[in-house]
């Protein structure tokens, strides 16, 4: 009677370390930790960067809310920008890991700065995918050749975790598109060249999502786009995001993605390159946190010594660190993945979701170790504890992941 | 021919990193501590790169004698615009006990090899320079430097040596497109010979140097600031 169960429970115990990614034989590799000769390079000018021309500036930025153009600028001759787009449309063709440990470099600066940086790479994600040579020569070309932004037009005043709700359609008249509809919370709308947009195409509110939405890339200067006014939100402050109407706003049909009806999927696509990233942003946060907290409590002295000396703020510092190395490695993990064609969805998701919990932990034990000046804005940890709210909600919220990681669990299990 | 120039690059300890001292006192941590380019060294190399930017200069030529991982900092140099990196290898640990004369010396035979005219030993210098105005047309140099009284102006004829202090430029940063060429680059220029046994004492004894071309003090001033 017993024998049965004792061989599921083993066979159970067995594979559960086994992770549900597709992995072949030939996938299998030696783990190794280290960064090539080559990242570390880019490790070392990302961070030369950011110490003199993110940090000095980015807490400016913050107060007047002042879109950093001239840093973005010289990011973009460095070629710290648009590291995706392949080297055959003019850019380096970077993978998702060499991304994560640039990202990571600039969001220890200023994680306003550095996602406005990073939306271009989302906005671009989708063309990288699914776009034709055309596409990818005209509108990946030119972020290139110019320091041009870009943005990813998806969520929706009434529609944020549930994409499939989306209510901005498109309809196709003679041989064009029109679109109608309203985007929100579009991170660098006001700065844009060109949006990425999800609309629905196929009306009939019984067709699977799968199905019902296309991806169209729509230049800016369209008549019938009117961006809204720029949002004032709690952190990242120095992003630009708005709210964008879409009235009759006329696409020729060389500007659909992919197939049409295909939009939802290529959307979704795009988040197993960008949300190792927007992953590294958090980690790069958390990070500066740290090293603020640290460097503080390394001087400031109380009941005759620093208080670094003191358990209960050290024990807060190295929580800090566990939480800091575990993420980063989700992330590197999530990203080496997908650099080599493997799905990595499983851990984007988890990466994501831990990265912007721990993220958000450092910050508010920075401003405890800081103290009363924690809470003043002489300090730079107010600032982060402001910019690392939105690492929960935005790119998927932390409740959307564990949905995600929920779900390959289920199909695991039951 | 025009005028080329050769600059030194040494891997160090980052100028941020806090130095330990290793427990047997016989050294300091070097074991997974970050290293980059002397920041002086890269002040030199954005001089180069500028003087050849300007068309005063033809060929930049880094140079570096050390470990295999010197070869990260000669990547760098050529990342930042030098045309050909030369790495003089020595074994890994050696470059404790490698003597600035044995490296002086390895200079004056690049050179020679190089065909650089003359040897080394009889060029003018002007050290801590702060300021650098090349002249190719009659091959002089006005070098401006900074000592302790203030500031010395000087006026030398080439080939020179001049040494670079810290407000002489700001580095350029490496770009990244760069920095991917430079990796494919370097397998190319670098290439190591070995030093002979001799390079390696360190000078035992002090003599007159010969009279040889010196530079002609141009101007002194005291520094204006505090």
């Amino acid at each position: 009677m017993f024998r049965p169960a004792a061989t599921t429970a083993a066979r159970r115990l067995a594979t559960a370390s086994t992770t549900p990614t597709v992995a072949t034989a030939a996938a299998r590799r030696n783990v190794s930790f280290a960064l090539t000769d080559e990242q570390r390079e880019f490790q070392d000018l990302a961070r030369k960067f950011t110490a003199e021309e993110i940090i000095p500036k980015a807490a400016h930025h913050d107060k007047t809310g002042e879109y950093p153009k001239e840093i973005i600028k010289k990011a973009w001759e460095l070629g710290l920008v648009n590291t995706h787009v392949p080297q055959a449309y003019g850019g380096l063709g970077l993978g998702v890991l060499d991304g994560a440990i640039i990202t990571e470099e600039l969001a220890f600066g200023c994680t306003g700065i550095q996602t406005a940086i990073e939306a271009n790479g989302l906005a671009e994600a989708p063309v990288i995918l699914a776009g034709n040579d055309f596409q990818k020569k005209k509108y990946l070309g030119r972020m290139t050749e110019e320091p041009l932004m870009a943005a990813y037009g998806v969520t929706e005043p009434g529609a944020g975790s549930d994409v499939a709700g989306i209510k901005t359609k498109a309809e196709k008249q003679g041989d064009k598109w029109v679109i109608n509809g309203q985007k929100m919370w579009i991170t660098n709308a006001g700065h844009a060249n060109w949006f990425f947009v999800l609309a629905r195409t196929n009306p009939d509110p019984k067709a699977p999502a799968g199905k019902a939405f296309t991806g169209f890339i729509v230049e800016a200067d369209t008549p019938g786009i009117t961006v809204g006014r720029k949002e004032i939100n709690m952190g990242q402050r120095a992003s630009d995001t708005r709210g964008i109407t879409f009235e009759d706003v006329v696409v020729p049909e060389e500007n659909v993605l992919g197939e049409v009806g295909a939009g939802f999927k290529i959307a979704m696509g795009a988040f197993d390159i960008t949300r190792p990233l927007v992953a590294a942003a958090a980690v790069g946060l958390a990070n500066r946190c740290m090293h603020e907290a640290a460097t503080y409590a390394a001087q400031r002295k109380t009941m005759g010594k620093p208080i670094l000396a003191h358990q209960a703020v050290s024990f807060m510092l190295a929580d800090m660190a566990m939480g800091i190395e575990a993420s980063r490695l989700l992330v590197w993990r999530a990203a080496a993945d997908r650099d080599q064609g493997l799905r990595n969805t499983y851990y984007a998701s988890a990466a994501k979701c831990m990265a912007a919990d721990v993220a958000n932990k450092c910050a508010a034990d920075a401003v405890q170790i800081f103290g009363g000046n924690g809470f003043n804005t002489e300090y730079p940890v107010e600032k982060l504890m402001r910019d690392a709210k939105i690492f929960q909600i935005y790119e998927g919220t932390s409740q959307i992941q564990r949905v995600i990681l929920s779900k390959f669990i289920a199909d695991k299990y039951m | 021919m025009s005028l080329r120039v050769l600059v030194g690059v040494k891997r160090v300890i980052d100028y941020n990193v806090k130095i330990a001292v290793r427990g047997d006192k016989s050294w300091v941590e070097t074991a997974n501590v970050k290293h980059s380019v002397n920041p002086f060294d890269e002040i030199a190399i954005e001089a180069a790169v500028q003087a050849k930017e300007a068309k005063l200069v033809g060929e930049v030529i880094a140079v570096s004698c050390g470990p295999p991982k010197a070869q990260e900092s000669l990547r760098t140099a050529l990342a930042m615009g030098a045309d050909r990196a030369i790495h003089v290898e020595i074994p890994d640990g050696s470059e404790k006990t490698l003597e600035p004369l044995a490296v002086a010396k390895l200079f004056k035979k690049i050179a020679q090899d190089e065909k650089m005219l003359a040897g080394l030993l009889n060029w003018p210098q002007g050290t801590f320079a702060s300021k650098i105005d090349l002249n190719a047309g009659d091959k002089s140099l006005v070098v401006t430097r900074e000592i302790d009284g203030g500031l010395e102006t000087i006026k030398t004829a080439l080939p020179a040596v001049v040494t670079a202090d810290l407000r002489l430029n700001t580095p350029r940063f490496a770009t990244l497109p760069n920095i991917m060429k430079a990796k494919k680059e370097a397998h190319q220029e670098v290439h190591a010979r070995r030093p002979s046994a001799s390079t390696c004492r360190r000078a035992s004894r002090f003599s007159r140097s010969r009279s040889r071309p010196s530079a002609r003090v141009v101007a002194v001033s005291p520094t204006s600031t505090s």
